[in-house]
């Protein structure tokens, strides 16, 4: 069993493990100072029935002295815990949600679990665990014009395949890993399940260290693999010769360059949620949008990750930029990512998101199509009504 | 534990947790309810043929994605015993050890089983037997195993609590 530092789940998660904890015949937290809801799925409020969700969620958090971010105090929760302090270098993160592997972003073993796991946690602290294997994922080099985080997650999804780091964590070293900003190793370690893996690990370093000051005051040691480590798989991504990429629907693996699916109509564009929609997501989609309009033929939904983003992009001039251009901007929120509300696709619609899956139905209609992409490469395609390399937007 | 039952294949590799149980539905409650939805975003005809004598036969990879529990509990609640398939997403095989939804990676069995195959799993013996063919059942961790012989992750949790009070 592996001891959890911190258990998280949201407004579909949670109200589901609380019923199972119930069931365990345990009526209190092991410990409150380690559990944290959040109110961020359907949140704002879909319907009746997801306003009844967050408000058990919101009851129930109270009744156990637990940490409760409603909306309008949060955001979407893997972003919000990294931003809140709550997750430190060589920590364990249980959470009610499959994205849970963020947190690999410092050096954290976050990992996403199912409610009664959850409901094990709240109760005990702990999950089962096997000890995974190792893929070591070295980026080299340096990354070119217009690539970000997302196109380096992507290209080791393609490699690996949806299913090829399943049992396994990956671990992502070397000088391209190093040069990353922590806003785009969250975008990394985040998509980290969607090759399979159970977390994505960038051991902690002078940027985490920097991201983390004046967030947390618990004391931390860095993780990183021995030298000697047995690792199950080494994978090298050279960063000169990666340009964007595109994930075609309906698998996130379905990975090529963009130039492959330039010429794509699209319907709706839409940059956020958890591994995209950080102030440096928010900044390269200014830099398409500033001074242009998104295209009549296409609409666009911008989703600051938190109600820090949010206001920090406000002061910055940015949702101006935006709105300015004809996108929308929404309350941080999961939203349409999943197909919740605030921007589903209709039959034989296509998008360009920011999100980490494009599933068959996954923001709406089975019919709907999901491409997979950067910001720059989103917002290009808000501009354009089409697929295009962002450099035919803007220099 | 001896399963007796006809195969429901799902065809193809990597079927993910989004068409089995589309995100908006992600707010129902009671698993009766959450019946209804399962496979809707992939072959809702696939609901007929659910029940306490069917064995769910996977592909590769099934279960991809999200954490959702409602898809185990879905099939929990339309009866289905077991599930047998070339191999699972972490966290849906998670969810059925937790749920008591007897899981078996057995590759060959899997590829073996058609639409409505006999399938017998004695795990006393074993034993996976398709169409009369015998397969082994690949071992899994101990502690797997002690969840899987508790019921799940609910009774096995509630004895422990109840050792630690």
């Amino acid at each position: 069993m592996v001891r959890c530092d911190v258990v998280m789940a949201n407004d579909v998660s949670g109200p589901i493990a609380f019923r199972s904890m119930e069931k365990m015949g345990v009526r209190r937290v092991f410990d409150p100072g380690r559990v944290v809801m959040v109110a961020d799925h359907f949140a704002p409020a879909k319907d009746a029935r997801s306003a009844e969700l967050q408000r058990r969620l919101k009851e129930w958090s109270t009744e156990q002295g637990v940490t409760f971010y409603d909306q309008g105090r949060g955001g979407i929760e893997h972003t919000l815990l990294c931003e809140e302090g709550w997750i430190q270098p060589g920590s364990v993160i249980a959470g009610g949600d499959s994205h849970t592997c963020t947190y690999g972003a410092l050096g954290a073993f976050g990992t996403g679990l199912g409610s009664t796991d959850i409901a094990a946690c709240l109760a005990l602290g702990e999950f089962w665990q096997a000890v995974p294997s190792t893929i070591r994922v070295e980026f080299t080099g340096e990354k070119q014009r217009f690539v970000t985080g997302k196109d380096l997650i992507l290209a080791v999804i393609g490699e690996l395949g949806v299913g090829g780091a399943t049992n396994a964590v990956l671990e992502f070293v070397g000088d391209g890993a190093l040069a990353l900003s922590v806003d785009e190793r969250l975008a990394v370690s985040n998509m980290a399940v969607e090759a399979g893996a159970e977390t994505g690990l960038f051991p902690a370093d002078e940027t985490t260290r920097a991201y983390l000051d004046g967030r947390t005051d618990r004391p931390w040691t860095p993780e990183r693999s021995d030298p000697d480590a047995d690792f199950a798989q080494t994978l090298t991504i050279e960063l000169n010769r990666l340009g964007p990429l595109v994930a075609l629907p309906h698998l996130p693996g379905n990975v090529v360059p963009v130039a492959d699916a330039t010429g794509t109509k699209i319907d709706q564009v839409y940059i956020g949620n958890c591994s995209n929609g950080t102030m440096t997501d928010l900044r390269q989609t200014a830099e398409i949008l500033r001074g242009r309009k998104v295209h009549p033929a296409c609409r666009a939904i911008v989703v600051p990750a938190t109600q820090r983003i949010y206001r920090e992009a406000m002061r910055e001039g940015l949702l101006d930029v935006f709105v300015e251009a004809g996108a929308s901007v929404s309350t941080p929120t999961c939203g349409a990512c999943f197909g919740g509300h605030m921007g589903v696709l209709g039959a034989g619609e296509r998008a360009v998101a920011t999100t980490n899956r494009n599933f068959r139905g996954r923001m709406g209609s089975s019919d709907a199509e999901v491409y997979l992409a950067n910001a720059y490469v989103a917002a290009a395609a808000a501009v354009a009504g089409e697929i295009v390399h962002p450099s035919e937007v803007a220099a | 534990m001896i399963v007796d039952g006809v195969a429901v294949v799902i065809p193809g590799d990597d079927v993910d947790t989004d068409v089995m149980y589309p995100g908006s539905y992600l707010n129902v409650e009671d698993p009766e309810e959450m019946k209804q939805y399962l496979f809707d975003g992939y072959d809702p005809s696939l609901r007929d043929r659910l029940g306490p004598d069917a064995v769910l036969v996977t592909g590769r990879n099934f279960g991809l994605g999200s954490s959702r529990e409602h898809v185990v509990q879905a099939l929990r609640a339309w009866g289905v015993p077991a599930v047998v398939g070339k191999s699972f997403a972490r966290i849906f095989r998670r969810n059925c050890v937790n749920l008591g939804l007897a899981i078996f990676e057995a590759p060959e069995a899997a590829d073996a089983a058609r639409p409505g195959s006999t399938i017998r799993i004695d795990t006393d013996a074993g034993e996976l037997e398709v169409d009369g063919r015998s397969f082994p059942i690949p071992p899994v961790a101990e502690l797997v195993a002690q969840l899987q012989a508790a019921g799940g992750l609910v009774p096995w949790t509630k004895e422990r609590a109840l050792d630690r009070s």
